[in-house]
């Protein structure tokens, strides 16, 4: 009777899902703020609490969060990284500096202590790359001159977490900020060693794992990412850490193979991940913590805003492109809630996880919206009867070192109906 | 450099014509200054500006997909059109682009080089040399031309070896002073 209700509840929830993520796309949204709300309907409190399937989500978002973050890596190659760090970390320290405080503030103003407050601050950091990635890919925008700037400060954001991670995960766990600097180090030491590795002896270790048999590169794919994961856990360094490096190492065929099996497989624990998020959370409490997520919400679009902009302006890019980067970045998700997911599963303040869920359900869906009305918005912004150059002098004002060869103004230019 | 983050940085393409020797003309000295652009997750972009200030690019993903890209005039970061090719449409167009690159090129010459001359002459049937081979026609001891390249069935063969025998309907790509190019075409009843 058991199995045949377990079957049953589980059956109801990915159905329920599926249908959820057709809904999604169809109206051109991010599926996770539906399945947040799938979460919170099922959960303690909800219209449809479940029964007995609640250990299985327990254990499949687990699984979810190590899909999510191996998949990250993988889309990274260790060389990336590095030229992403070298290239463009002064956009990245303004992208921090603008939107880890405003949840640290909100968290002291909150009056729910240090601890809850550097977990807020993590949360209104960490833009969605998913989310991210999915409107470039729906826009087209792949092509556009801002699209690196956003890409490099989604990546060194992820860069970022490997160190933020562990040092929340040990500040969870009862530790001081003095004790969390070990766990920290061996992080920062852990990425460093795997970037070097991977760069010196990448290609042997993909081939280690690698095996033409899907079957078989799926096992030991899953296989190595868990038992690194679990090592992870086990030295305090976080699994999704583990997992993340795992992606880095593995690069070619491997990658490759790893990108193409694992996704199917990142969807559906990534849709269980959150909706285990929305079961622990009891929607009673969203009302209390709604205002304070709403002035978040808000607060941070203008931060994310003005981090792409400002590093949008940094490379060169013309108003309309730095509205696009600001725009894009604003979408929160994922990362929010695994981070948002540590402190609940640790019984830190019982308003954080309501307030944090309230806050990614409003910018995983204001995200894509806002990202979609940058183009118009910024063809409202240019005043008209005032025509923009043409390309190539625009972009040599900012970065002389990309002067095209001079040409003189071409009849195709003239010919354009001018703005 | 740093202006464009992640990294960046821009390689001259091949000139146009590295094949022809000598050149005059402004055109040839044209370079193509194409950038490359790291896509972190998503793969390079390529993209450069062309002579009559039109932007446009190619966007390589990872996954063998290429993004023909052009650039907005009005908003230069932009892109006005995106035109997504599977790899055998990226090469196919990739031939296409290529090939009216070589025989620009050798139109080109024939214009801008004193003194020397490129012609194409057709092997038609009443030629005497349908079915003789290059060595037969001993083309460069009796009008000092070099047959550089015969063009047959819409390809190419270049560097024809000596033993290579014509066929009606071949066309003979020669190069030689204006004279032996004259020379040459009455040899070979083009």
């Amino acid at each position: 009777m058991h199995a045949a209700v377990l079957l049953l509840e589980l059956g109801g929830v990915l159905l329920g899902l599926g249908l959820l993520g057709r809904l999604a796309g169809r109206i051109g949204l991010s599926p996770i703020p539906l399945y947040l709300l799938a979460g919170l309907a099922f959960g303690k409190g909800g219209l449809l609490p479940l029964v007995t399937a609640q250990e299985f989500i327990q254990v499949g978002a687990e699984i979810g969060i190590i899909l999510l973050l191996l998949l990250l890596g993988l889309e990274y190659s260790a060389r990336e990284l590095l030229g992403t760090l070298r290239a463009a970390a002064p956009a990245g320290v303004g992208d921090l500096l603008l939107n880890f405080p405003p949840g640290l503030a909100a968290g002291l103003l909150l009056g729910w202590g240090p601890l809850a407050a550097v977990v807020l601050g993590g949360v209104t950091y960490i833009s969605s790359s998913g989310v991210a990635a999915k409107v470039l890919g729906d826009l087209g925008r792949h092509g556009n001159r801002e699209t690196p700037v956003v890409l490099s400060i989604l990546v060194l954001e992820d860069l970022a977490m490997a160190v933020y991670l562990p040092v929340v995960t040990v500040l969870l766990a009862g530790g001081t900020l003095a004790s969390s600097l070990l766990p920290a180090t061996l992080a920062v030491a852990a990425v460093a060693a795997v970037l070097a590795a991977t760069l010196r002896y990448g290609s042997t270790l993909s081939r280690l794992v690698f095996s033409p048999n899907d079957e078989v590169l799926l096992l030991k794919l899953l296989g190595v990412a868990f038992i690194v994961a679990g090592a992870a856990q086990a030295a305090q360094v976080s699994a999704a850490v583990g997992a993340f490096l795992v992606g880095i190492a593995l690069s070619g065929p491997a990658a490759r193979g790893a990108r193409a099996l694992l996704s199917p497989l990142r969807d559906l624990f990534a849709a269980v991940f959150f909706v285990f998020f929305g079961l622990q959370t009891d929607p009673r409490q969203l009302p209390p913590v709604a205002l304070a997520a709403t002035g978040l919400a808000l607060a941070t679009t203008l931060t994310k805003l003005a981090g792409g902009w400002w590093a949008a302006r940094r490379a060169g890019i013309a108003t309309p492109g730095r509205l696009r980067a600001g725009a894009v970045l604003v979408a929160r998700g994922e990362f929010s809630i695994v981070i948002a997911g540590l402190a609940v599963a640790a019984g830190l303040h019982p308003q954080l996880g309501p307030l944090a869920a309230t806050y990614v359900l409003l910018l995983a869906v204001a995200g894509p919206i806002l990202a979609r009305l940058a183009d118009p918005v910024a063809a409202r912004l240019r005043r008209p009867g005032e025509p923009r150059p043409p390309g190539p002098q625009t972009r040599a004002r900012t970065s002389p070192a990309e002067l095209p060869p001079p040409a003189p103004l071409s009849k195709e230019a003239e010919d354009a109906p001018s703005a | 450099m740093s202006s464009h983050p992640p990294a960046k940085r821009s390689h001259r393409g091949p000139p146009a014509s590295d094949l022809t020797g000598p050149q005059r003309d402004q055109s040839a000295e044209e370079q193509v200054q194409i950038h490359e652009t790291v896509l972190p997750g998503v793969g390079f972009r390529h993209d450069f500006t062309t002579r009559r200030g039109r932007q446009l690019g190619v966007v390589s993903h990872r996954t063998g997909r290429r993004d023909l890209v052009l650039y907005n005039q009005r908003d230069p970061d932009a892109t006005q059109e995106v035109v997504q090719l599977t790899s055998a449409e990226s090469e196919a167009l990739g031939g296409l682009l290529g090939s009216s690159r070589i025989t620009r090129t050798l139109t080109g010459l024939q214009q801008q080089v004193e003194g020397l001359a490129i012609a194409w002459l057709s092997i038609t049937r009443g030629s005497p040399y349908v079915g003789g081979t290059i060595a037969d026609t001993q083309a460069r001891t009796r009008t000092g031309v070099s047959i550089v390249a015969v063009l047959r069935d819409q390809t190419a063969i270049p560097a024809p070896r000596p033993d290579f025998a014509f066929q009606p309907g071949d066309t003979a790509v020669v190069v030689g002073t204006p004279a032996g190019v004259k020379a040459l075409a009455r040899l070979l009843g083009a």
